[in-house]
């Protein structure tokens, strides 16, 4: 008889791993990439090669040489920052300022905290804020290049959130929310089609990756607060439904926020959590310089998330 | 509140229980049962029949110990249990099968109850019932509260909520009016509460024939009530709130909310032992497992002491692929270091379990999931108590409550990371336990 | 603009000298009177925080030290004579003389010597695995190898061997704090005396399971047959519950009771190796 197996109880194991849920983050990506690459063709698909490529060999190589890591890492949660930092770029950005965002990212945001699971802010994200700080005129050309299905060529178009930004509400009068629903050619990749990205998020409920606690309250809101300011001046803020919808407030509420290790864990945390980007978001896009905010929001409530797991638990058997 | 969904792998739930053949040699533990260990009262050379006393309690929370088989005590001394350490045993070479005297050996069903309370107590006391669902307290201690303490509702844990143990569905259906006869006892010697017995959803065939028989019987206040599947169901506390309603407080035990809960099997030990005068000698034990096939896999009827590895090898040996012999269930179980060791009054199954169930991934980071916190049946948050327990913080274990867990292993079925939550918990639960009941004592 | 540079220079240094005072206010209004030599001892320290005397740290050494009167049952192992001689100095009082110890492994149950019975798949630290079963050999009292005591050193002086799977003490950097011994829940380290030139004789067992299964689970274990303890010329050895030991502050290291032992399950260790011995008749 072989020898046997001896440890501590429980024996068995769901057969859920860490790689598992972050290839589920991808598969649930795959509608909104496929749309972007339709609409953006190769040059959006260099973007998404770059980033990925980029994030998983910068990660392998600060495991091994720095950290003298030997055996596995976890190479899908990179591949998942890689395909969320290159959704948040514009497709023209050239491929080494991608390169730059994913060594800021993994480099820098990840394993200069201590790698998976140990950093405080959402990489892709802190990788697309420095990249809009420090190459603004990279990070805000939204020229749009020619697709697969669509051969517009070459377009400058500035986004929704931009036109609104620049003109107040009479710039962006008469827009067609189906449309923007569906297609919204102008901005990046994740901001194409809100549709597609949803779909993404069902597919992640129904594995249950993730909790809609977050995305939810984030909506909320954001529909709140540009309601109230709607009903008080709609000559100067736009409508809920146009906030809604528009820019990468989807990307954001859905993917970015809901990241497992930036955000908290107790139900009421992720409720206050999502509320406090909701409103930062509003703010901004009102208030702000910048047209778009879902980055700077996710960033600042980053911050927060120590402090709401550390106020809120989850209701323990048997006590009050 | 938490729990978790297991697959159910009750492979051998069609299997009738089988009468195990008698060893050669039996080996008796003094420690079968939680608390003191017994103190033998034989000597070596002594001939002993089946279900004569071999060791008496050796404190208040304790239990009598009877012979399992008839034969010479060839010695009295240390042995290894399942996982290797030292208990004292009582070996008795099988000679014959000859019974105590006393020992009522028919089929009949005894359903007059003419005893009072004492007697029932007494008579429990006198065989070594001790409860069978995985805990084996002394059952005697449990249904004698503490003065000012009343007992509103007994609980029958009928659960079963351990994927592929099925000894008590089997009791089940082929015991059925001997459970409830022991039921009634048991709501007796409580002097006539409420009883409610708990059956898991998957197990409707179960359900129907308690039911009927409870109908059948005519004692009043008995109910079957199905219970949701879900793990762990059968936690005594997890199904007080699902029969009563009421959440045990944390330091508080049932009684405090009025529960005694007792295992379905412990219904059957209680019959034999006040209308049949029958001790506590046999057990109903699953074989199963993943890696034995389904032509292998049976429900014993076993002489308490035989070792593991007789049953292992009439049941036909271990099979090729198993990596792992488990003796009770898959998630709360004991991993068998020692396969010569002898079984005990709680054991419950020989499960194997091949290498791809079991093999533990290498750990990995905790990415925060807070699937651990979710599986928590306590509401406890493992990911934190792993920290703390790793950074040896008792007080800050203590406030997060280390000392509620109740080792289901919910978290490490569950933990993505593959993370040893479990094993590290059990450490700082012991140690912060030890700094309670030191300060109690102090007080 | 020079204006400007005056006025920020004359701020900052008013806020300076304001705040100043302010902290010097504190520190007088504020201030805990100690006795100095808790620091003048805690300066003569090793540093090493290791908690080896029994104290937090080494200032709470310092400071009952310095309650007490007398240096008896205060001892720095890290420092050892040398440091306790400048503290006895410091304090005015008679230094207690204690000869340097060392962490010895008592395991000699290599992977050759004790074969594995099962295999260990739970977390890897030794605590968990005792507090599980007795371990993944027959002998339920050797080393558990999960280098617990590895990670309790905190002077990087024990490392596992990776080809026997037990724990190898640096004499060099080991302290004697007793760390590995406290840490280790078989109790298999034990803080013996250093010894002349680190020469040390010791019985590397603490099996104390009978002879035949002590030697069925394990080649190198001790029997228990009391070899040694017959040969022992200075009454060192005692054999108590089947495992032989030698009282280190009796041995005087003739080491006839390695020769006598069947198993080799006691070790002598830094003895200078001698040249081959000639035999009296080959010099004619």
């Amino acid at each position: 008889m072989d020898r046997m197996l001896v440890s501590p109880s429980p024996h068995i194991h769901t057969g859920r791993t860490t790689s598992g849920i972050m290839a589920d983050v991808c598969i649930a990506l795959l509608p909104a990439i496929v749309v972007s690459v339709l609409f953006y063709g190769w040059a959006e698909l260099l973007v998404l090669g770059v980033s990925v490529v980029s994030c998983v060999l910068i990660e392998w190589a600060i495991t091994k040489y720095l950290f003298k890591k030997e055996g596995r890492f976890c190479e899908s949660a990179a591949v998942v920052t890689g395909l969320l930092l290159a959704m948040n770029l514009p497709v023209t950005t050239p491929w080494w300022v991608v390169f730059i965002g994913a060594l800021f990212a993994i480099g820098v945001v990840k394993m200069s905290f201590g790698g998976l699971g140990q950093n405080v802010f959402n990489p892709a994200i802190a990788a697309r804020v420095f990249l809009l700080i420090s190459f603004p005129t990279y990070m805000t050309d939204w020229t749009v290049t020619p697709g697969f299905i669509h051969s517009t060529d070459a377009v400058s178009g500035a986004t929704l959130l931009g036109r609104y930004a620049e003109g107040g509400v009479s710039a962006v009068a008469g827009t067609d929310y189906l449309g923007t629903l569906f297609l919204n050619i102008g901005g990046s990749a994740g901001e194409i089609s809100a549709i597609a990205l949803l779909i993404g998020f069902v597919y992640l409920l129904c594995r249950k990756v993730v909790k809609p606690w977050i995305t939810l309250s984030i909506f909320a809101t954001v529909a709140l607060v540009s309601g109230i300011f709607f009903l008080a001046d709609p000559s100067t803020y736009t409508d809920p439904l146009f906030n809604l919808l528009t820019g990468g407030l989807v990307l954001g509420a859905c993917f970015m926020a809901t990241d497992y290790v930036t955000s908290p864990m107790s139900f009421w945390g992720q409720i206050i959590y999502g509320a406090g980007i909701g409103f930062l978001v509003m703010m901004i896009r009102y208030f702000g310089a910048y047209p778009e905010g879902v980055s700077f929001a996710i960033l600042i409530m980053n911050i927060t998330v120590p402090l709401l797991n550390k106020a809120f638990h989850q209701r323990k058997f048997g006590r009050k | 509140m938490g729990g978790i969904h297991p697959c159910d792998s009750k492979f051998a739930r069609e299997c009738p229980i089988e009468v195990l053949p008698l060893p050669n040699t039996a080996y008796v533990s003094m420690a079968q049962h939680l608390g003191a260990p017994a103190k033998p009262v034989v000597n070596v050379g002594d001939y002993v029949k089946v279900g004569q006393v071999i060791a008496e309690p050796g404190g208040f929370i304790s239990a009598f110990v009877h012979s399992p088989v008839s034969g010479t005590v060839k010695s009295i001394g240390p042995r290894a249990d399942l996982a290797g350490n030292s208990v004292t045993h009582i070996e008795i070479t099988v000679q014959d099968d000859e019974w105590a005297d006393g020992i009522d050996l028919s089929k009949d069903l005894v359903t007059d109850i003419p005893y009072t309370r004492e007697e029932i107590l007494d008579k429990i006391k006198a065989c070594g019932v001790v409860g069978l669902g995985g805990a084996t307290f002394p059952t005697h201690v449990k249904l004698n509260p503490a003065p000012g303490k009343v007992a509103e509702c007994l609980i029958i844990n009928c659960a079963e909520c351990e994927p592929f143990l099925t000894s008590d569905y089997r009791i089940m259906l082929e015991r059925t009016k001997e459970i409830i006869v022991g039921v009634a006892i048991m709501q007796k010697a409580l002097n006539g509460c409420r009883c409610v017995i708990g059956i898991e959803e998957n197990k409707p065939e179960a359900i129907d024939a308690m039911a009927a028989a409870v109908a059948q019987l005519g004692f009043p206040d008995i109910e079957v009530k199905t219970l949701k599947k879900k793990y762990p169901q059968g936690g005594e506390k997890q199904l007080i709130d699902a029969v009563m309603h009421r959440q045990v407080r944390s330091g508080c035990l049932p009684i405090d909310e009025g529960a005694v809960v007792q295992n379905v099997a412990t219904a059957l030990a209680v019959y034999e032992a006040v209308q049949k005068n029958k001790p506590l000698i046999t057990n109903t034990l699953t074989v199963t497992g993943d890696s034995i096939p389904a032509n292998r896999q049976h429900n014993y009827l076993f002489r308490i002491g035989t070792p593991l590895s007789f049953i292992i090898e009439y049941s036909g040996g271990v099979p090729q692929t198993t990596a792992k012999i488990i003796s009770g269930g898959p998630m709360m179980g004991k991993a068998v270091a020692n396969i010569d060791a002898a079984t005990v009054k709680g054991s419950s199954s020989v499960l194997y379990l091949s290498r791809k169930a079991t093999l533990r991934d290498e750990p990995g980071q905790c990415i925060r999931c807070g699937r651990c916190a979710d599986a928590c049946p306590m509401g406890l948050e493992p990911f934190l108590l792993l920290r703390l327990c790793k950074a040896a913080d008792m007080p800050q274990l203590e406030e997060n409550a280390v000392q509620d867990c109740i080792e289901c292993g919910c978290c490490m079925y569950s933990c993505p990371s593959a993370l040893p939550l479990l094993d590290y918990i059990r450490q700082g639960k012991g140690q912060v336990m030890g700094i309670i009941k030191s300060r109690n004592i102090k007080k | 603009m020079t204006n400007t540079i005056i006025w920020t220079i004359v701020v900052l240094a008013g806020l300076g000298l304001v705040l100043a005072f302010v902290l010097y206010l504190i520190a007088t209004k504020f201030k805990v009177e100690e006795d100095p030599r808790i620091d003048e001892i805690e300066k003569v320290m090793p540093g090493a925080n290791c908690g080896g005397c029994g104290y937090a740290g080494c200032r709470a050494f310092a400071d009952a030290a310095v309650k007490d009167t007398t240096l008896e049952g205060h001892f720095c192992p890290v420092g050892g004579d040398e440091v306790m001689t400048k503290v006895a100095g410091i304090l005015g009082i008679e230094a207690v003389k204690k000869a340097p110890q060392v962490a010895v492994v008592r395991c000699n149950g290599t992977c050759e010597n004790r074969p594995k019975t099962n295999i260990y798949d739970g977390a890897q630290t030794c605590r968990i695995k005792a507090a599980l079963y007795s371990g993944d050999t027959a002998c339920p009292y050797g080393c558990l190898g999960c280098g617990d005591c590895v990670a309790a050193c905190q002077f990087g002086a024990i490392s596992m061997d990776p080809q026997t799977g037990l724990p190898v003490v640096d004499d060099s950097k080991c302290t004697g704090c007793g760390a590995c011994s406290k840490a280790c829940p078989k109790h298999v380290i034990e803080l013996r005396n250093k010894g002349p030139r680190s020469m040390r004789v010791f019985v590397s067992c603490i099996n104390k399971d009978k002879g035949a299964v002590a030697r069925k689970a394990c080649s190198a274990a001790c029997i228990g047959c009391g070899k040694c303890a017959k040969v022992c010329a200075q009454d060192a050895i005692t054999v108590q519950d089947n495992v032989a030991y030698i009282d280190f502050t009796k041995c005087k290291l003739c080491k006839k009771c390695v020769a006598e032992c069947p198993t080799g399950a006691i070790h002598a260790v830094n003895f200078p190796v001698l040249p081959p011995k000639k035999e009296a008749g080959n010099e004619q």
